[in-house]
């Protein structure tokens, strides 16, 4: 699936001015504005603290927000999101396969009339073999497979990533990043990435939101305008040293800063 | 030890000899002797007590209506298996429906407090005060306003055993991993969705925890309600057959009777481990073999 230049996508979801307070004194997110568009690959990076998790969560409507709105283009509808948290969390009561059944399974689907999604979601991140194994039975990274074939099994709109491969080691890393890519090459999704780490957000996506804590906010945006596929050639170009200098010294910059931009 | 090691290292590299080196067979026949030892040593310890409980009474000269010989102890078993036998039944009966209803009113008022915070609100402190109050403190009242001394006895059973399955199965409704619970709300589960796919397998083994512990307490439930009722005749449960041996000095048949209360317990124990290990034996770390 061709995903079209940054400037010509549609827009699917808005975030407009928001604010989160919790426990009316600590600022997790202020003002935060972004408009996500069709077959974005959008990185939120920032120091610990600065509100990642919690600008996923609004968007995902774990929470509302205290200020300012979300909309979504057209509406939410049932199916427009997938989420993959930072621990695989799947349950350990149920094999891969009824695991990967479940977004079906709550809106009312038997397990025989979408087994066809299921095997293909899970071949898609080269789990084909295992459909009946517990998720014990299975490594770190084979798990978080198994919660990235969840949440695209119904082909949302929008998949959230809250820091999905922090807990991995660097070789399981950068091949789940390439997957990744792969897979979004492949179904088209616009995906949020969470991350503290700059070369995976420059290796992975076209806008870097880069964020500061205390207040937590967005202090800058990077556009990385390398087309895909990118691949190993991607990942020792000039170009994308540049850029993860420019986005180091963003971060770096955050740290500084503090209240400044209040 | 590094002789056999370093020699059996060589041999694995090279890839000749067998696949298993002398460590590994060592490892093997060390865990087959556990096994073996993990009933063999409990039985001859047992074995070896009984043993010289028989030995106290004959180099003592005890008298039987002080401490029976255990042979003695078996053979009044068989010669009254008449009485004992239906008595047997009658605790058995006790207890096992006792447990039952606490399972279902247990778990159904969990499932009822994890619904509604209001229901929790307004019933558990009356949950607790059943809960701390002594059942024998409680039995006499029961047999003065209940007419069937079965279901008198059925009541006492019923207040000590449903306890630990409300409280644990409670605990394990509340358990549910928050991640879960959120994909949950993102999936948009209703209430009996979320109850169905993530509460009740998360608190599954919180269940079958407390009831172990609930199949015990029944049977206690059960022998003490017996204990305070006191009446005889027909349809008189074990405690009752001690309590009259006891009266008549028949200490062997006392021994009779406890010894098939103490069977019956491990039998409930037993089960109620069986069906936790078959219901977890695929997931539960509770449960799993560890290599
Ligand atoms: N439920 C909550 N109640 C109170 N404060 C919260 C809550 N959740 C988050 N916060 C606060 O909001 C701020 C932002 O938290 P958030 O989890 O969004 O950070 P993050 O950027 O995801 O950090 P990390 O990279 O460590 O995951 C933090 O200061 C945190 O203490
Ligand atoms: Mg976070």
């Amino acid at each position: 699936m061709r995903v079209a230049r940054l400037a010509e996508r549609a827009p699917i979801l808005h975030m407009r001015e928001v604010d989160k307070t919790f426990g009316g004194e600590v600022v997790a997110l202020r003002r935060m504005s972004l408009t996500v568009n069709e077959g974005d690959f959008i990185s939120l990076l920032g120091p610990s603290g600065c509100g990642k998790s919690t600008a996923l969560r609004l968007i995902a409507g774990l929470m509302p927000p205290t200020v300012g709105r979300i909309e979504w283009e057209g509406g939410q509808g049932a199916d427009d999101l997938g989420v993959v948290f930072q621990e695989p969390t799947l349950m350990p009561w149920a094999t891969v396969a009824k695991n990967v059944w479940l977004p079906f399974r709550l809106r009312g689907h038997s397990y025989r009339s979408v087994r066809d999604r299921i095997e293909e979601a899970l071949a898609m991140v080269g789990l084909e073999k295992f459909g009946n194994a517990y998720p014990r039975e299975l490594s770190g990274g084979m798990k978080m497979r198994v919660s990235i074939a969840r949440a695209l099994v119904t082909n949302p709109r929008l998949i959230l990533m809250d820091e999905p491969f922090a807990a991995l080691d660097e070789i399981t890393r950068q091949k789940l990043n390439d997957d990744l890519l792969e897979l979004k090459a492949q179904i088209g999704a616009t995906v949020i990435f969470v991350t503290h780490s700059v070369f995976e957000s420059v290796f992975l996506s076209d806008r870097i939101l880069v964020m500061a804590a205390r207040p937590g906010r967005v202090v800058q945006e990077i556009v990385v305008d390398e087309p895909y596929p990118r691949g190993i050639a991607w990942r020792t170009a000039p170009e994308y040293g540049r850029i993860a200098r420019q986005t180091s010294d963003a971060l770096q910059g955050t740290l500084y800063t503090r209240e400044a931009a209040e | 030890m590094t002789v056999s090691e370093t020699s059996a290292s060589t041999r694995a590299e090279t890839g000749s000899g067998p696949m298993y080196d002398a460590d590994e067979e060592r490892r093997a026949r060390k865990k087959r002797v556990e096994a073996i030892a993990q009933w063999v040593i409990p039985i001859t310890v047992m074995a070896i007590a009984i043993w010289y409980w028989d030995r106290i009474v004959v180099w003592n000269g005890i008298e039987p209506y002080i401490l029976p010989r255990p042979g003695l102890v078996m053979r009044t078993l068989f010669e009254d298996w008449g009485t004992l036998s239906q008595s047997l039944l009658v605790t058995l009966q006790i207890t096992g429906m006792a447990l039952a209803v606490a399972v279902i009113g247990g778990v159904g008022l969990a499932i009822i407090f994890s619904l509604s915070r209001f229901a929790e609100m307004s019933f558990s402190p009356f949950a607790v005060i059943l809960q701390v109050t002594p059942i024998v403190a409680i039995a006499p009242l029961i047999f003065i306003y209940v007419e069937s001394r079965l279901v008198g006895l059925l009541m006492c059973a019923w207040i000590v055993a449903f306890f630990p399955i409300l409280a644990n199965t409670t605990l394990g409704l509340k358990s549910a991993d928050h991640n879960l619970s959120d994909l949950m709300t993102i999936y948009r589960a209703n209430r009996w969705q979320r109850l169905r796919y993530l509460q009740i397998p998360s608190a599954l083994p919180y269940f079958l925890g407390g009831l172990k512990i609930a199949g015990g307490l029944a049977l206690i439930g059960a022998v003490v309600a017996e204990y305070v009722a006191g009446t005889g005749g027909i349809g008189s449960g074990l405690a009752f057959r001690i309590l009259e041996a006891g009266y008549r000095l028949q200490i062997p048949r006392m021994f009779a009777a406890l010894f098939l209360i103490a069977l019956t317990g491990v039998i409930i124990f037993a089960t109620t481990s069986l069906i936790a290990h078959l219901a977890l034996r695929k997931w539960h770390e509770s449960a799993l073999k560890r290599e």
